[in-house]
């Protein structure tokens, strides 16, 4: 598995509340470089898919106005312990990445 | 079977028919990149499919929606949105002022709550809307946000 994404799951009233970061640097396509002024082209993650046991529960889209490393909380209800999360981020150069955890 | 039954039939197989075709096989809709290049507000709302944005429902008191005041940081904007509207299938950000408005667009089944926090960038101070799609009826909330340093082209 790679090691972009990283989980923090905690689990109580059986809701797991998840949070996620993906390490990814959203560049907007507005900035430049420093030393050599060029643009520094546009770089993010448009679409990031969550599981739950392998089940689809949510879907994102998002554009370049999300902060470098982005993080993502979420709430999943009707979750026990031994529970597998999954996610899975495309972005618009051709790149991926996904991730698991399962809720202990 | 009468002919009306019939017909009624006829024509729930064929909207069941259309919406399987409009929804792609794994339920949701694709990344829209004509919906995040929109470089105008109204544009940009109308492009997740409000024909008039001046007949959202205002919802500032069903859509809890935590925001800074003010953002030293332009770059890391935290934000945090829970809609309290039954049935709620989908929650929009846009930033007003940011060079295309449109930030995100959470899609949930009824097996996640209706509740995402997220960080975003903003160019400068500007108005921050929520719009959430709840059983095909859009609703909105805003706030302003207040952007000491710009998070879209510095360092």
């Amino acid at each position: 598995m790679d090691k972009t994404v990283r989980f923090r799951v905690r689990l109580k009233d059986n809701i797991a509340d998840v949070k996620i970061m993906i390490f990814h640097p959203m560049e907007t396509g507005y900035r430049k470089n420093k030393h050599t002024a060029e643009i520094i082209p546009k770089h993010f993650i448009h679409t990031v898919k969550i599981g739950h046991n392998g089940k689809p529960i949510m879907e994102v889209h998002w554009s370049r106005s999300v902060s470098k490393n982005p993080y993502l909380n979420f709430r999943v209800p009707n979750a026990v312990i031994g529970d597998e999360l999954s996610i899975a981020w495309d972005d618009n150069m051709g790149e991926s990445g996904a991730g698991t955890t399962t809720i202990s | 079977m009468n002919l009306s039954k019939k017909r009624r039939a006829f024509l729930n197989s064929a909207l069941a028919l259309i919406s399987t075709l409009l929804i792609p096989a794994k339920g949701y809709a694709r990344w829209d990149e004509t919906a995040y290049n929109e470089v105008d507000i109204a544009d940009s709302i109308r492009s997740i499919g409000i024909r008039n944005p001046g007949e959202l429902r205002d919802a500032s008191k069903n859509i809890e929606l935590s925001l800074p005041e003010i953002a030293e940081n332009g770059a890391i904007v935290p934000i945090k949105i829970l809609s309290k509207i039954p049935k709620t299938e989908r929650i929009f950000v846009f930033a007003e002022k940011n060079p295309q408005p449109l930030v995100s667009d959470y899609m949930f089944t009824p097996d996640v709550e209706p509740f995402v926090a997220s960080r975003i960038k903003m160019g400068e101070t500007a108005f921050v809307h929520v719009i959430v799609l709840a059983d095909g009826i859009f609703y909105r909330t805003a706030r302003q946000v207040k952007v000491t340093i710009g998070g879209c082209g510095e360092e």
